[in-house]
């Protein structure tokens, strides 16, 4: 039955007369038939959080409801495309109002004539449990989409076909042991607020592998992680976000632009398609997906966006792969939390945020984990969240929230960022908790050095932060050779190995094994240089050494030519031990 | 045409009015008002029910009465008239000519709120405007379809600034077609008059449309006067396939303006009084601006806010910065010394530069240069306040160089004359002879070629 509105204020319009609306039904609202959710229920009035403009809406305009939560279709198609916060595709919108987004456009998410070639991957005749992959469709040529027997479901497979199909079509039928036969189709639908079951979580063992060296080698994050990247405006979130976007070793990667600028992702569709995968050389595009709800579009569609993205990622997962979701911004994602919940008058909590805004941060970052699936196999699904603290300080509800829900912590620093040091992640107030689990994996995957050198490399860095303070007291020059010799190292580790350019051709990524070459020179450096300063020799005389000048053009070897590179680099370090003679000389 | 007049005002405060009895308004609709003595003032709609259309009165309530004063619903959100005769012209928050001259008379009737410009529709900012500033051409450079406000504080020359760019800014090896649109929210008469006279001094004014609401005018006209510009830029760049530099001061009083009718409207405050979504609000301003695939305009915006106290964590600057693509930063230290612009590089960001710069726009060396510059004045600055306590005599050879190229940049590369158009070759040049007076072994963050084709080094060193 119809409903009629009573009451608009702003995005949250009421409406009576539904017959039985439920809570998080999708309402399609007013003449305009515009896109809205039921978020609170009170008496006959149903409270609806509209995911579109509603201007020039009017009470006593009609309300239908579809009786169905908010959902994504979920089917091959997906990888490659740019979807709102409501998972319209953006294409689709352009090609039905032109180049601004209008109301009350109702465009399917998917194609839904496109015909995909599936093969089974069993036969008719065996038994089969949700989750089960009866068969793939390649979607893209790195994504090979797996169809699967949707949750709830299990049975006898009665039927499997090999041939082209569309989205809505049967490839497979299932007999219950309650007699009911049910299809399975290319595509599922699932709501977006309610995560997709797996069997268990299991610890996260295995790196996802970025290619930032601050990131790989000092605050690893794992696959089926979670990671929070908080930095005032300028520290480079939005770069952090798209170099891992870029280079991670995911399987599948979904991008949400959440309340952020146009440009951006207007950046991601023109660089995309033309990036190469680092392992396979295919356009990046091909394993990517774009949620964008920029800034000045809808502030409810907003709140949604992250769900439609976590929840393409876990069906994704689903199918065995690693997916990495990136979200940038949660903070914008909060705030629209906060704006409905200020038309609700509800009571606030901190700053004017709803007093559920922990437990919805929480509820989101646990729907990361690497999972033992429905179907036996495992897959990961790490989730990484951009926060953006006003004014840059994080004691404020939505940052602090994150931090505890999240176990990496990427702490920007604007103070890097204005000495253009990029990537601005601070090393002194980082952490990452998947340290101990994931050093296991490098030692004996990479370099069996690694954790020994890594941690080489954070004492001297912090005891640079320790010297530089004495040294701001009594001057550069009083201070021991010793500690020279330190300071000299920790500048070397911090611009030659933690700087690192998101714009050059070479560094943008390097390889674990360039990572740990790199570390393994600079910490050789110190030892020869601790040696040498043993033996008398002043820093100062070190400067001009060959093997410096060598580490610090490192980061420019291309992977590979760094075996030859790193001989070079090796020969000058040793030469440091003659510059003992020639100093005592002089 | 609605000629319903409803008298049944239940009560009024001091910009809002409750109007009974109405059965079907619509969020948003702008509504007439009647006082007894035939003044007539406009209201929007901003809670609708059954029953009850809560009003927002643009202008004051002052004379209202709930007996009566009458109100006429329109059925239509704010709307503007546009069109290529608006070029020349000066107009209130209401979207009325204040230069005395003749309404806008055209068919193209635009809602003012807009809709966003489609993601997919975007093209990529990517071309480089000369604004004949070093500051801005040669360390933060700005591109068409950039939105990249100036920050700054009372007392400030960021009037100045901004005109200067408004008059130099053009692109390298092309003449098309340009306009201006000006949008003084809460300004006094002296500043609107100061824009006036620069902008005719200088020619630009038939070329430039201004909206203009002054401090002594109605605060809810201050939340319009934004979308009545913008409206127009839109309409100018991807309509008539004109490149708009669109110039916004100041952004302090307008969100200002949002407080107060937030706070009228007793609505749950966030940070520092401001209202929660001021974000979200900002942002449809901000946002409205950039380049569609296949059209020929575009829309450049360069906002201006006074930053509280100097303060960039003020959520003004703030939320503002988390939207544009970057900030020229101004500084009360340089302004003190005499430096116009007192633009401070090392706090100014252009998110774009890399798009627009370089082999094919301006030169090659451009982004190793702006590197080395920023380096070595950052570099020069530090020494600076360590030389403070240690004394000069205490610095190396080297330092001292970079000691002294910190205030040679201060005053040779950042400063200029108001007047002063430099090419940005001029600008690159200008960097490289600063440059020669450091040692060329400290150069590591431009190419050994560009150091040889472009450097000023004396053979010798």
């Amino acid at each position: 039955m119809e409903g009629s509105i009573t009451r608009i204020s702003g995005p949250v319009v009421t409406i009576s007369g539904l017959k039985d609306p439920k809570m998080n039904d999708i309402i399609r609202v007013g003449d305009l038939k515009l896109l809205g959710e039921i978020i609170k229920i009170d008496g006959n009035n149903a409270i609806v959080q509209v995911y579109e403009d509603t201007t020039g809406v009017r009470v006593g305009e009609p309300a239908e409801n579809t009786n169905m939560p908010l959902s994504v279709v979920l089917g091959p198609g997906i990888i490659g495309s740019i979807f709102d916060g409501t998972q319209r595709p953006l294409d689709k919108i352009k090609a039905q109002t032109g180049d601004f987004i209008a109301r009350g456009v109702n465009v399917l998410p998917l194609d839904v004539k496109k015909e995909w070639a599936f093969k089974p991957a069993i036969e008719a005749g065996v038994d089969v449990k949700a989750g089960q992959i009866i068969g793939s469709v390649k979607e893209t040529s790195l994504v090979d989409y797996k169809v699967m027997v949707p949750p709830g479901i299990h049975g006898k497979l009665t039927k499997v076909e090999e041939g082209k199909f569309t989205i809505n079509d049967s490839v497979a039928k299932v007999k219950q042991e309650d007699g009911k036969t049910v299809d399975v189709m290319l595509a599922q639908i699932w709501p977006v607020r309610k995560s997709r079951p797996v069997l268990d979580k299991m610890p996260p063992e295995i790196p996802l592998i970025t290619g930032q060296r601050i990131i790989d080698m000092f605050f690893p994050v794992a696959k089926g992680g979670t990671a929070a990247v908080p930095g005032p405006f300028g520290s480079g979130k939005t770069i952090i976000q798209h170099q891992l976007a870029k280079w991670s070793d995911a399987d599948i990667i979904v991008y949400v632009g959440c309340g952020e600028r146009g440009n951006e992702m207007t950046e991601i569709l023109t660089t995309f398609p033309e990036l190469k995968d680092p392992r396979s050389g295919k356009p990046l595009m091909e394993r990517t997906v774009l949620i964008a709800n920029t800034s000045n579009m809808p502030v409810a569609a907003r709140e949604a966006s992250i769900y439609t993205g976590v929840t393409i990622a876990e069906y994704y997962r689903d199918m065995g792969y690693d997916v990495a979701l990136m979200a940038d911004s949660t903070s914008r994602w909060a705030e629209a939390l906060r704006e409905i919940s200020g038309r609700l008058e509800e009571m606030p909590g901190e700053e004017g945020h709803p007093s559920y805004l922990s437990k919805k941060i929480s509820e989101f970052y646990e729907r990361a984990g690497r999972a033992r699936l429905l179907n036996g196999k495992i897959g990961s699904l790490t989730l990484i969240g951009a926060v953006s603290p006003p004014g840059g300080d994080i004691s404020e509800p939505v940052s602090q929230s994150t931090l505890r829900a999240t176990r990496v912590f990427w702490a920007l620093d604007s103070s890097l960022a204005n000495r253009r040091h990029f990537p601005a992640i601070n090393w002194l107030n980082s952490y990452s908790l998947y340290e101990d689990a994931l050093m296991k994996w490098f030692n004996e995957k990479v370099d069996k050095d690694w954790s020994k050198n890594r941690t080489k490399a954070m004492k001297l860095l912090q005891r640079e932060a320790e010297i530089n303070e004495v040294a701001q007291l009594v001057g550069y020059d009083a201070l021991p050779e010793a500690d020279k010799m330190v300071l000299d190292i920790a500048k070397s580790i911090r611009e030659d190995i933690l700087r690192q350019s998101a714009l050059d051709d070479v560094d943008t990524y390097s390889s674990v094994k360039k990572q740990a070459t790199m570390l393994s020179c600079v910490i050789d450096l110190y030892n020869a240089e601790e040696s040498a300063v043993k033996n008398g020799i002043a820093v100062d005389k070190l400067q001009g050494a060959q093997a410096k000048e060598l580490i610090a053009k490192f980061k420019f070897v291309e992977d590979g030519k760094v075996e030859a590179y790193t001989k070079t680099v090796e020969m000058a370090i040793k030469d440091i031990a003659k510059i003992k003679e020639s100093g005592n000389n002089e | 045409m609605n000629e319903v007049y409803y008298k049944t005002i239940r009560s009024i405060t001091s910009i809002l009015m409750f109007v009974e009895g109405v059965k079907d308004a619509a969020y948003g609709e702008i509504v007439e008002i009647k006082l007894e003595d035939g003044e007539s003032l406009k209201g929007q709609v901003l809670d609708s029910r059954d029953g009850l259309a809560i009003v927002q009165v643009f202008g004051v309530t002052t004379g209202f009465s709930a007996e009566t004063t009458k109100v006429r619903f329109t059925g239509q959100p704010a709307k503007l008239a546009v069109s290529v005769d608006m070029l020349g012209r000066v107009f209130d928050g209401t979207g009325n000519p204040r230069d005395g001259g003749p309404r806008i008379v055209s068919e193209k009737v635009r809602e003012v709120n807009g809709n966003a410009i489609n993601p997919c529709a975007r093209e990529e900012p990517s071309e480089f405007i000369q604004t004949g500033i070093s500051a801005i051409d040669g360390m933060n450079s700005l591109v068409r379809g950039q939105k990249l406000p100036i920050f700054s504080g009372s007392g400030m020359q960021h009037n100045k600034i901004a005109v200067q760019i408004a008059r130099q800014a053009k692109l390298l090896n092309k003449n098309e077609k340009f306009a201006i649109v000006f949008c003084g929210m809460g300004i006094d008469s002296e500043e609107a008059n100061f824009f006036k006279q620069e902008f005719e001094e200088s020619g630009a004014l038939d070329r430039t449309v201004m909206f203009i609401n002054l401090s002594s005018e109605p605060t809810m006209e201050r939340l319009l006067l934004p979308r009545l510009a913008l409206t127009t830029a839109e309409y100018l760049a991807f309509e008539e396939g004109m490149h708009i530099l669109v110039i916004m001061t100041d952004m302090t009083n307008y969100c200002e303006a949002l407080r107060e009718i937030s706070s009228a409207r007793e609505e749950v405050p966030g940070r520092r009084g401001y209202p929660g979504y001021m974000y979200t609000d900002l942002s449809t301003i901000y946002e409205r601006t950039g380049k569609i695939i296949g059209k020929p305009g575009s829309i450049t915006q360069i906002p201006i806010l006074t930053m509280p106290a100097d303060d960039i964590t003020h959520p003004i600057p703030d939320l503002t910065g988390y939207i544009t693509e970057g900030q020229v930063v101004l500084s009360r230290d340089l302004q003190r010394r005499g430096v116009y612009p007192n633009i401070d590089v090392l706090l100014s960001l252009s998110r774009l530069m890399n798009k627009g710069i370089g082999k094919d726009s301006t030169r090659e060396d451009h982004r190793g240069l702006a590197d080395e510059l920023y380096a070595a004045y950052a570099r020069g600055k530090d020494l600076r306040s360590l030389v403070a306590i240690v004394g000069e005599e205490a610095l190396s050879k080297t330092d001292r160089a970079f000691l002294d190229f910190a205030d040679r940049f201060e005053s040779g590369f950042i400063g200029q004359g108001y007047d002063e158009d430099r090419t940005v070759v001029d600008t690159l040049s200008s960097g490289w002879e600063l440059l020669s007076g450091v040692d060329i072994r400290e150069i590591k963050r431009v190419r050994e070629e560009f150091v040889k084709k472009y450097g000023k080094w004396k053979a010798s060193s």
